[in-house]
């Protein structure tokens, strides 16, 4: 069993929970992800470690509440436990010296980026940072990421917040002005498909990090599957960081939608 | 066991007394057993609903008397573990039944589980001599089995095994499917201190997250654990060795010695054109779904896809049980594609002929060559390629080939693919030094002894897809020989 030990709301409808985790805390990098199933009967379900502190013995993760379990999530409180937690899992991302690096965020995946973005402040880097999501509620973390960041832009889609627009714009800027050495890409599907065709245009090497549905998380499915330079990979295992211009992103748009009329009826039983 | 040894057994004064008992013309003269099952109309609609029901008491023991108790018994050779079959059956004929399962105890770790899904057409009941010889059907070895281990869970004589003094050499055993649970088990017996880790939420590798709760339920594997864990047997669930922690970080730990059975998980995709379209995915996940997280109970949060007709592609076990399971969830046509013909299917026969009562349709000679599928990219139509049978490939099976432009659409929203799985990579890519075969398997000498000193390894992982009994017989072995190695270091 997992306790909660910490819950904080980041905006209207995102959580974030620090759960106790000893041995996976010991063992994160950034880029894993943990699968955790709540009770009994559960689901299990994917989620980025965007922090660890071993010596407390815990990981917190980012969770916005929609579907079913994670809704279930979003309604635990400080005190209450997780049955099962199993990582950290996924390939760790890659951190180096590379030079400038170009970090893309968007929405509630943000959460993903940060540990990676910081890991790569920390290497030595100079980071610079787009972060953007459709409206305010959505763009989370921007603190924590300002500070690890030589240089950040903020844009919501709606301008509810940051400047209005589409990140694109700014990317193209960025890219004018600076030498970027390094890119990685964490959003929804679509975002960073159009990431990657921009930096593509540039020839800067790119990584996205995907999501994607899952059940053990260990290569035993193939729930995961994505297509990667025409070959079937498993993100649980090959990834969750892939050659951003390599990616079959169509098909991953559509293969993250595979459980979704499924998914709306448990999500109305749960109304 | 040696030629004597067995005269020896099979000449005391109570088997000889019992041979005698009935004349063989009059043992020949009873017919098989016929197993009693659960009716169609009401299992269909659960996937936790044993078909079989068992056998009685009476009907066991009149199936015991069928067996001629021969000198030369072709079960035995035809059992991978040797079982002592003989002597089990006419223990229950004479109705000692705690010898009876004392007896089948002793070879196999986990006789209520093979005497429910070990393939015994094609091993022990195969070289029966009513088979071979006698133009009858074989004893019913499968059930009697069965049977001698349900008593004995159920009858409150469970059977104490005999514990060496503890020794405190702590072992890690890495995967819980039946391999590492035989390897744990006769481990705890001779003293040493066993944990076994294992990747899922759930204890005991295929036999729970794959075959499901019609063929074998699981409180039958649940009994079996519950007795390891009486025998001092720690379980760490969601951990991966290799991932959590390293092989070396458990050295640091104090693990003197692993046992390696991480099994054949991952699964084979044919890579066809439409294979990632939604609606097509691997057994592995289809069963999961349900057997590891209640997908087919509607209060729980895991959602399963379901459809008016779901194909199933392959002719194995796996095949086999997933087409049922999808019966089960409602599909109003199941079918089986499978490319070569009904005879050449790998699956258990007995299950074969369950599904077929269930109404199981059966696609055969026909290959999948690519999916179609609606503008929401959700899988609508597969494409097969009909094939007839040639000449036999290595297996000994007719090779299928394909009818030049013999090309046929079968309509389906749901797609099951069955046909096969990898060695799990997991421990070969993160130990340097463990030697492994071109195809991913771990390799291991006569001993079970891998290329690494302290690593031995077992079941699927080293042969591949095979059978539970061949890994539960790999996990004694391996269990014996890493006792022989400690033995022989003192
Ligand atoms: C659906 C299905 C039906 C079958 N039906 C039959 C049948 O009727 N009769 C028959 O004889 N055989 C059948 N088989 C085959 C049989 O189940 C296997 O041969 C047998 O289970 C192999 O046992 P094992 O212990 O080697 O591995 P498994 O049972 O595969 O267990 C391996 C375990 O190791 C775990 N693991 C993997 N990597 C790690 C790691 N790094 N750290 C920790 N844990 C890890 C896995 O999660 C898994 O639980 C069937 C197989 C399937 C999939
Ligand atoms: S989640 Fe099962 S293979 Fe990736």
């Amino acid at each position: 069993m997992n306790k909660i030990v910490s819950k904080e709301q980041l905006s209207s409808c995102v959580y974030k929970l620090e759960i106790e985790a000893p041995i996976v805390a010991k063992a994160q990098k950034p880029g894993n992800f943990v699968i955790l199933r709540i009770k009994e009967k559960g689901e299990r379900v994917p989620f980025t470690i965007v922090e660890s502190n071993p010596s407390k013995g815990t990981i917190s993760i980012v969770i916005r509440n929609m579907g079913v379990t994670r809704t279930k999530l979003c309604n635990l409180n400080v005190g209450d436990e997780i049955k099962d937690i199993l990582g950290p899992l996924g390939r760790r991302s890659e951190i180096s010296n590379k030079g400038t690096f170009l970090a893309c965020g968007n929405g509630i995946r943000i959460a993903a980026l940060l540990p990676i973005a910081r890991a790569m402040k920390e290497a030595g880097n100079k980071v610079i940072t787009i972060i953007s999501a459709k409206t305010k509620d959505l763009l989370i973390l921007e603190d924590e990421m300002r500070e690890i960041s030589d240089e950040i832009h903020v844009l919501t889609e709606d301008g509810t917040h940051g400047e209005k627009g589409n990140f694109t714009d700014p990317m193209r800027k960025v890219i004018e002005k600076e030498n970027i050495d390094y890119c990685m890409t964490i959003g929804p599907v679509d975002m960073m498909r159009d990431c990657a065709k921009v930096t593509k245009e540039y020839n800067i090497p790119t990584r996205a990090s995907l999501y994607s549905i899952m059940v053990d998380g260990t290569g035993m499915c193939g729930a995961c599957r994505v297509s990667v330079n025409g070959r079937t990979k498993f993100t649980c295992v090959d990834g969750p960081e892939f050659d951003a211009h390599a990616i079959d992103f169509d098909g991953l748009l559509l293969r993250i939608d595979g459980y979704r009329n499924e998914e709306s009826k448990k999500l109305q039983h749960l109304k | 066991m040696t030629k004597e040894e067995y005269k020896e057994i099979y000449n005391q004064e109570w088997r000889k007394e019992i041979r005698k008992s009935v004349s063989p013309k009059e043992r020949m003269a009873i017919p098989r057993v016929v197993m009693p099952t659960v009716p169609v109309e009401e299992r269909i609609h659960s996937q936790r609903i044993e078909v079989n029901k068992g056998l009685s008491l009476e009907a066991a023991q009149l199936e015991a008397k069928r067996c001629l108790d021969c000198a030369d018994p072709g079960c035995m050779k035809g059992c991978p573990v040797g079982m002592h079959i003989p002597t089990f059956i006419k223990n229950l004929e004479r109705g000692n039944l705690l010898e009876a399962a004392k007896t089948a105890k002793s070879i196999s770790a986990l006789p209520a589980v093979c005497g429910r899904v070990c393939p015994q057409e094609k091993q022990c009941e195969a070289q029966c001599i009513y088979h071979l010889k006698l133009n009858k059907p074989a004893v019913s070895i499968g059930n009697i089995e069965r049977f001698i281990a349900d008593w004995e869970r159920e009858s409150g004589n469970a059977i104490i095994p005999e514990i060496t003094e503890k020794n405190g050499i702590k072992i890690a055993i890495i995967g819980s499917g039946p391999s590492g649970l035989a390897c744990a088990g006769d481990l705890a017996k001779l003293g040493y201190d066993v944990t076994v880790f294992e990747a899922l939420h759930e204890i005991g590798g295929v036999l729970k997250y794959g075959i499901p709760e019609f063929c074998l339920p699981n409180y039958v594997v649940d009994a079996e654990i519950d007795n390891l864990k009486a025998l001092g047997i720690k379980f760490v669930p969601n951990f991966v060795v290799g991932v959590t922690a390293t092989i070396d970080e458990l050295r640091e730990e104090g693990f003197k010695a692993f046992y390696v059975a991480t099994g054949a998980g991952v699964p084979k995709f044919m890579n066809i054109p439409g294979e990632n379209y939604n609606g097509i995915l691997s057994a592995n996940e289809y069963l999961m779904r349900i057997n590891l997280m209640d997908a087919d109970d509607e209060n729980a949060d895991t959602p399963i896809l379901t459809g008016k007709n779901v194909v199933v592609v392959g002719g194995g076990n796996t095949a086999i049980d997933a087409v049922r399971a999808a019966k089960r969830l409602g599909a109003e046509r199941s079918i089986i594609v499978y490319r070569r013909s009904m005879d050449e299917m790998p699956a258990r026969l007995e299950e074969i002929h369950h599904s077929q009562d269930e109404g199981i349709e059966f696609y055969n000679l026909a290959n999948p060559i690519e999916y179609l599928a609606d503008e929401t990219g959700r899988v609508n139509k597969v494409r097969v390629q009909m094939m007839e049978l040639g000449e036999p490939d290595e297996s000994g099976r007719r090779r299928p080939v394909a009818i030049e432009g013999n090309i046929e659409e079968i309509d389906c929203s749901v797609v099951v693919v069955a046909i096969g799985v990898d060695p799990n990579p997991i421990i070969p890519n993160s130990v340097e030094g463990l030697k492994t075969s071109d195809w991913g398997t771990i390799e291991v000498d006569d001993e079970k002894h891998s290329s690494v000193d302290d690593i031995f390894a077992g079941g699927d992982i080293v042969r591949g897809a095979a059978t539970v009994i061949l890994a539960m017989g790999d996990g004694r072995e391996a269990a014996a020989n890493i006792d022989k190695k400690f033995k022989s270091e003192k």
